[in-house]
């Protein structure tokens, strides 16, 4: 028994630390701005339940929408409920082979937010590591860096993301690029994403490295790059998270973008944008329920995680409170 | 201000330089090109005859030399889908991307700097607030849904516009123009107002914040003590004014609408350059994306180093700027 008792209080411990920095954020600042930002709230709601829909989309879902043995023709290119020849069973309609949309939808949110997330994971730490690199070390490896950060500013973001796509696309053989196509995808939006990270980083970095902390940790004789990791990039994870946010809402974008004009995600797995570009062929007949119920979800999306960006950016920002 | 000239102009050229290593290095994926040339049963003596004659037996650096010189004479090699020279292909569609891409800047200035200068002088009245509605509808809405949505309201359930194409063209010599027919102009409106809606809007809350800033300045506020008159205030002192930063943001934004207009093309089926480089994409059309990669560079570093240029000779104080911030 006593062999348990330490771990045990470790436990206890770590459990009531957990527990004072809760409160502390409780009591902090940036609780504080969010509770009195209606605005805020409704966002940071939205979003959850965007996330909840996508990411347990396989049981909450109404209907299945990848089996084909399931679907039934006869339930084909019904109008949302509300509307004349519309099914309980189907809140949002159906499309031409007789999948809800509503459930489509769901399983669509899952690529989307998928591809998303992962873009802006790698954007964020190839990003902040040539950010921290280019800010500490400075000299020619920074001129280096800036210059290539400098001129793909010049290109629009969803420009660098779609040539990129069409260049690894073409490079790969057919087979392979079928199957990579996704993580092509990946790569190009974040491709189209670092620079913002890499400036961001640098310019704190470069004020980082002039304050004392850092200049006694380098006279004690600490390896750069373990002062780059353990002191210098906890104090720039304020930004990076902001821009994380906002890039986010860009990610999602750029995907639905890219996947609307049919060079993005493959037909097998739809996303959001996929959907509006197989939607849009019904939209001539009058079946627009099938675009635009993915294109609303998708802006209110946008919306909600660009809002919430927007809402960290001031409330982390000391000059504003 | 030679010295600035210069290195923008070397930075210039080695950018169009990568862009071009870029293009180039797509062709060495596919594999060989004599494959696709010849016939079954053409003996090796006949495939290495072909190849010394298009000069694929010749160094890497010096196929890249050839490919450039060709490039620069507006010469991209015969594209694998369509069958026909990529330059030519691109000059049968430039008239159509730029005609849409104009039209949109003109709705753009048209709309977003009165729209700016009535929310900047107005900042209360219900008009104003009916205009950063609409405005942060257009900064949130993609550029394709936008034009979804004009697509089922004013063409599928009002029936006013045509939804898909560019009807209505008139030939003028190598150039043809929508602009000359009331057909051509039912085509063109959607599409360009789809490409226009968001620069409108980035340029209205530009032009807006622009005023209220100037608004508040001392110079406003003895013109006023003066007794001008509220116009010449307005348009003559303020407006002036905020116009030197909008200058700049349209000139940059010309490369954006470029961009944008894929996605507009290809709602709308417009049959311009961005709808050939999408196909082009899809169906790994390598001479088109090589070319399209280059002459979309060429525009953007072309704007980019006009804008350049004419900001270091419009405002002084960039100079000092640049000169410190390179030591």
């Amino acid at each position: 028994m006593s062999t348990n008792a330490e771990p045990l209080s470790d436990r206890n411990r770590l459990s009531a630390r957990i527990a004072a920095r809760w409160h502390a954020f409780l009591d902090g600042d940036v609780f504080h701005s969010f509770k009195r930002s209606p605005t805020t709230i409704v966002a940071l709601v939205v979003t959850v339940i965007f996330f909840i829909a996508a990411l347990f989309a396989p049981w909450l879902a109404p209907h299945e929408t990848s089996n084909v043995a399931s679907l039934n023709l006869m339930d084909a290119f019904k109008p949302p409920v509300w509307q004349q020849g519309g099914d309980p069973n189907f809140l949002l309609g159906t499309d031409d082979q007789g999948r809800g949309v509503l459930s489509s939808i769901m399983f669509g949110l899952r690529i989307s937010l998928l591809v998303g997330f992962a873009s802006v994971l790698l954007a964020a730490v190839f990003g902040t590591v040539l950010g921290l690199i280019s800010g500490y070390l400075g000299g020619r490896l920074d001129s280096f860096i800036m210059r290539i950060a400098d001129i793909q500013l010049t290109f629009p973001a969803i420009l660098i993301a779609l040539l990129i796509d069409g260049i690894v696309g073409a490079a790969l053989p057919a087979d392979v690029a079928k199957n990579m196509k996704i993580y092509v995808l990946i790569l190009a939006i974040a491709a189209s994403l670092w620079v913002n990270f890499a400036r961001t980083v640098r310019g704190s970095t470069m004020v980082e490295r002039n304050k004392e902390y850092v200049q006694a940790a380098r006279v004690i004789g600490v390896h750069p790059a373990m002062i780059m990791l353990r002191h210098v990039l906890v104090n720039v994870t304020g930004p990076v998270l902001v821009i994380a946010t906002l890039s986010l809402a860009i990610a999602i974008l750029t995907e639905a973008t890219l996947s609307f004009l049919g060079v993005g995600v493959p037909v097998t797995n739809p996303s959001l944008g996929t959907l509006i570009r197989i939607g849009n062929d019904f939209l001539f007949s009058g079946e627009w329920w099938m675009s635009i119920f993915p294109g609303v979800a998708l802006v209110i999306l946008v919306l909600a995680v660009n809002l919430l960006g927007d809402w960290l950016r001031d409330a982390l920002n000391p000059k504003l409170r | 201000m030679i010295a600035f000239i210069i290195r923008r102009l070397l930075q210039a050229v080695l950018v169009m330089l990568v862009v071009a290593l870029v293009s180039f290095s797509l062709f060495q994926f596919v594999g060989d090109p004599i494959n696709n040339m010849v016939g079954q049963e053409s003996t090796v003596e006949q495939r290495n005859a072909l190849r010394e004659r298009l000069g694929l037996n010749d160094p890497i650096p010096i196929q890249f030399a050839r490919w450039v010189g060709n490039a620069v004479q507006g010469e991209f090699g015969i594209s694998y889908r369509i069958g026909e020279p990529v330059g030519q292909l691109l000059m049968e569609r430039l008239p159509a991307t730029i005609e849409l891409v104009a039209l949109s800047a003109v709705f753009a200035l048209l709309g977003g700097v009165p729209m700016g200068v009535y929310t900047g002088l107005k900042p209360r009245s219900w008009l104003s607030q009916v205009f950063l509605t609409v405005s942060l509808m257009g900064i949130s809405l993609p550029t394709f849904l936008i034009g979804i949505l004009m697509i089922l309201i004013f063409g599928v359930w009002l029936g006013w516009l045509p939804t898909f194409g560019r009807n209505g063209v008139v030939e003028l010599g190598p150039w043809s123009t929508s602009f000359l027919t009331v057909k051509g102009w039912a085509s063109i409106v959607m599409p360009a107002f789809t490409l226009a809606l968001f620069q409108l809007t980035l340029i209205m809350r530009l032009v807006r914040a622009e005023m209220l800033e100037v608004l508040r300045t001392d110079y406003i506020k003895f013109a006023r003590a003066r007794g001008l008159s509220k116009r010449a205030i307005n348009f003559g002192h303020a407006l002036k004014n905020t116009l030197v930063p909008v200058i700049t943001i349209i000139g940059l934004q010309i490369g954006t609408l470029l961009a944008f207009s894929i996605i507009t093309e290809t709602v709308f089926q417009w049959p311009g350059m961005g709808l050939l480089i999408i196909q082009a994409i899809q169906f790994v059309d390598i001479p088109i994306m090589a070319a399209y990669l280059v002459l979309i560079a060429f525009f953007f570093v072309l704007i980019n180093l006009t804008v350049d240029l004419i900001y270091y000779a419009v405002d002084p104080r960039l100079r000092v700027d640049r000169s410190s911030s390179a030591h």
